[in-house]
Parts: structure tokens; sequence; C-alpha cells
């Protein structure tokens, strides 16, 4: 109820009247008769987003575990290629990489005859396996580094205590370790996968048909603009918001102090 | 080396003057640095061993060394007969043996070290279920009667950044507690508390003591070492410099040293 209240006050109630007066005219002035025609590809090109988003941030993280761990305490063999991945990965535009991947591998690929004859291939003729790639490794470049730093930044006792009750290493990573640096940097990966939703435009270069894509497709067709980019818009901050609820789930599992 | 009365109060049947753990001959340096120059100790089951010196004489050390959280430049480490197999430079042969050791041997920290992403209860069944494999239920049973006993029965769910540093440090000794330890290792274990929540954790050391527990405890509280403790080693820039039962070393000490050092702690 209090909550209810402290938005009654006179300016957040002039804020909000122009709030909903932009939306009715945008509801009222604007063309929406293409919307019908084009909704099911919206569908799938919502979805194509959203499975993207997913897959990579989930492969990505799987990969950034170990490029951390290997940043924070491992050997100079294996910290040197990790360090020598994150530097490329991050000093270079996604785009780039992209095409790099998809018209470099994508070329490559049917010029070798077992990659050709192989189950894979009807996969790999494909684009969005490269998409897939590419925003695997970018996600898994940009998180390996913050994952160094919580690797580093978990309180030796911590695992000191571990270790005194006799826990086996791979234990000790796994119940203690792990969870606590992530728990550390839950903030920063949840910015961190608003921007990787942000990023998967960027495979529309390469014909995947994602959301992004399908508000083009309705420009070309129709030359209607502002209408499908608004529509858009508002479904990307409805996915970011639901990424940061999400993410505060996570980070309520622990409460602070 | 060091021989010392059973606990009057022990109830460990199972021989009063049986090996808990015997130092011999340790060494530890940091570098150029020696902090232990051969340090011997024996403690039978149901001793309480206080040990005291200055800050810098290598009491933490000494006792980090035990359980190899420190590992030790030479010497031999026998804990309930098994003598921990080391290199010539001291480190372990064999990590699953070090592991195994480790689980008899309940640690209480300083800066009680609690993982912080867990519960209380959480924090006490962590060892008992993914370590010693016990079924969890029974891990939980065990851990509820634990923390009822340092006095936090209502506190199982509650998060250590939630405590008093005081009764997080009680938590700290019921997890260690949750392992069944043959020896128990207190390093300094209310130096990071405030003076009122001192008393509280003492007191559950106390009956811990009382009940025959085995202990090893490096502690400033001189009063309580006294109280408490059944053999007293006074540890003077890495070397034993005094020992005895605590009546006679703090009572009629010998050493020069031992007198200038029970003069500034009071």
């Amino acid at each position: 109820m209090t909550q209810w209240r402290a938005l009654l006050q006179p300016h957040r109630i002039v804020l909000m009247a122009i709030f909903t007066g932009l939306v009715i005219w945008c509801a009222f002035a604007l063309r929406w008769d293409w919307v019908p025609q084009y909704a099911p590809l919206a569908v799938e090109g919502l979805w194509r987003t959203i499975w993207i988003l997913i897959l990579t941030s989930v492969l990505g993280f799987m990969l950034a575990i170990p490029l951390g761990l290997a940043q924070a305490v491992g050997p100079w063999y294996l910290s040197a290629p990790a360090k020598l991945f994150c530097t490329i990965i991050r000093g270079t535009p996604l785009l780039l990489q992209i095409w790099l991947l998809y018209y470099g591998l994508g070329s490559l690929f049917p010029q070798i005859p077992w990659i050709r004859g192989s189950e894979l291939w009807p996969y790999l003729r494909q684009a969005w396996p490269y998409a897939v790639l590419a925003l695997t490794l970018s996600y898994a470049g940009y998180e390996g580094e913050v994952m160094r730093g919580a690797f580093s930044s978990v309180n030796r006792g911590q695992l000191e205590a571990a270790n005194a009750f006799g826990m086996p290493r791979f234990t000790m990573f796994r119940r203690i370790w792990l969870p606590q640096a992530i728990r550390n940097v839950l903030p920063t990966l949840g910015g961190e996968t608003i921007l990787q939703l942000k990023a998967t435009p960027l495979v529309a270069t390469i014909t995947v048909v994602e959301i992004y894509s399908v508000s083009s497709r309705v420009r070309a067709d129709t030359f209607i603009v502002y209408e499908p980019l608004l529509l858009l818009a508002v479904f990307y901050m409805m996915i970011a918001g639901l990424i940061t609820l999400l993410f505060r789930r996570f980070e309520e599992q622990v409460p602070k102090r | 080396m060091a021989m010392s009365e059973p606990a009057a109060s022990d109830t460990q049947s199972d021989g009063d003057d049986a090996e808990a753990i015997r130092v011999e001959d340790l060494h530890k340096s940091f570098g150029s640095l020696e902090v232990l120059k051969g340090v011997s100790l024996t403690a039978h089951k149901g001793d309480v061993v206080a040990i005291i010196g200055g800050s810098g004489s290598g009491k933490s050390t000494f006792l980090r060394c035990i359980n190899f959280l420190e590992t030790p430049s030479s010497g031999r480490i026998v804990v309930n007969g098994e003598e921990i197999q080391m290199r010539a430079d001291g480190s372990p042969v064999n990590r699953r043996q070090i592991e195994r050791v480790r689980t008899r041997l309940g640690m209480v920290f300083q800066a009680f070290n609690l993982w912080t992403h867990r519960t209380l209860l959480e924090n006490v069944i962590e060892v008992p279920v993914h370590v010693l494999k016990v079924p969890k239920d029974r891990a939980i049973k065990r851990a509820k009667e634990l923390l009822e006993r340092v006095g936090l029965g209502d506190r199982g769910d509650t998060f250590p950044s939630f405590l008093s540093g005081g009764q997080q440090q009680r938590a700290a000794i019921a997890r260690a507690l949750a392992v069944d330890p043959s020896v128990m290792l207190f390093d300094e274990p209310t130096s990071a508390l405030d003076p009122e929540l001192v008393g509280e954790v003492l007191t559950v050391i106390r009956d811990l003591a009382a009940e025959g527990r085995t202990m090893l405890l490096v502690t400033h509280e001189m009063k309580f070492a006294r109280e408490v403790a059944t053999h007293v080693v006074y540890l003077f820039e890495g070397r034993i410099e005094e020992q005895g039962p605590p009546a006679e070393l703090f009572g009629n000490p010998k050493s020069a040293r031992l007198k200038q050092f029970l003069k500034t702690v009071g």
C-alpha cells in the first residue's frame, strides 16, 4: 500500500499522465495495420532472439569459468592462452568476429570433403551455428575476464576453512569457491547479459532471422519505418526487464546485510 | 616430549594415555625467515594444551602446520598414530592422506571463516554431508543438536553476516564439532572478538574441555589458559622456552623471558 502511495506525488502523476498520453497517441496516430500480417514472423524472430541469448550466455559462461580460473590461479601455459583469448575477443568488434567466422569458416568447410559428408553438415550449411559460436565466444571472452576477478576476490579464509576440514579440491571448488565467486559478480553478470541481448541484432547481418531482422523486413516491404522500430524497442526492454528480475532473484538467494 | 596428567574430568574411557598428536622437531621457514626452530609436542587423549607466546613467536604457524595449512619445512607429525608422510622438503607425499587426517582435526579460526553463502545449519552439515558422506537427515539432526549446544538452536536458518562475532565463533565451533574430531585446534578463537563477546565463546570451549575433548589452543587469554589447560607451552622465537602444568608455569615461571611475558600480558 505504502509503495502505491509513493507513486501518487504530484510530479509523478504528471509524468505518468504524459507517458500515458504518449502511448495513446502512438496507438492511434501511428500505423499498426501491418502487425497482424507480420505477427507470426515476429513471434518466430522473438523466440529465436531469446534462445540465441540463453544458449550463448549459458555456453559462454561455461567457457568463462575455466578461462577465469586459468587466469586467476593457473600455470603460465594455461593463463597465457586464456589471457590472449580474452584480449583478442575484447579487442575486436563483435561484428568482425561474426563475419570472420561466417564468411571464413563458412566458406572453408564446404571445401573439406569429410565435413561435407558428416552428419553435422545439414547444420553447418546454415547460418545460425556461426552466430551462436561467435556470440558464445564473445560472452566467454568478456566473462572470462570478469570471472578472473571473481575467483581472486573470494576471501582466502573461506577456502582455508574448506581445506582445514579435508575437503577435496573439486568439492571445494564446486561447493565454496565457485558459488562465492559467482555471487560476488552477479550484478556485473546481469548487466553483461543485457549487453549480450543487445548484441544479438548483429547476427541479422549473416541472415539469421531474429526479431531485429523482422523489423527490417517490415520496413523493406511496407516503407513503414518508426512503428516497427518502436515495437522492437519495447520488446528489447521487456526482455532486459526479465533478465534484471531473474538476476535479482539470484541475488536474493543470499541476503545481504 | 611433553608429558601431562590426563584431565581430571576425562570422560573418554578408551585410554587416557593414548597419543592423540605427536610433533617432533618441527621446522618452518618462510623464505630466509625461520619461524619454527624445532618444536616437539605430544598431546594425549583428553589433554588440553594451551600454546602461549608473544606475537611472532610462531604459535599460530605451529598450529597451522599440524593440519598442513602451512607446509612444514621438516619434522614429523603423527596424528592418532598415523604419521603424515612428508618429502625431504616437508611437502606432503599424498594429498589424500592429508585430507583424511584433516577430517579428524576440527579447526576453529580467529576470523571464524564461516562460509558466508550458507546458513548456519548448512555450514554445520557441509563437511559431514559433502566430505564424510553422512546421510543428510542424520547430519541435519546432529547439526541441530550441536547448534542447540552452543546456544544457537534458533539460528539455524540465519546467514553468518547477520550474527555477532561471538555467535559466529560459536557456530564455527559447532561446525568443527560436527566432524566428531579426535583433536580440536583453536587458533586464537577470541582474538577477533569485542571484549564483551569473549566470555560466551570461552564458556563453550570450557564445556568442551570439561567433557574431555582433546584440544590444542593458541590463545592470548592467560586466565583462561590457566583455568582449562592441562598443559601449557610457552613459545619464544620459534622454540619452546618453557612448558609444564599451568599452576607451575603461571605460578612459578623459571625462564626470565616467560616472567617478562607474563608481566606484559598482565
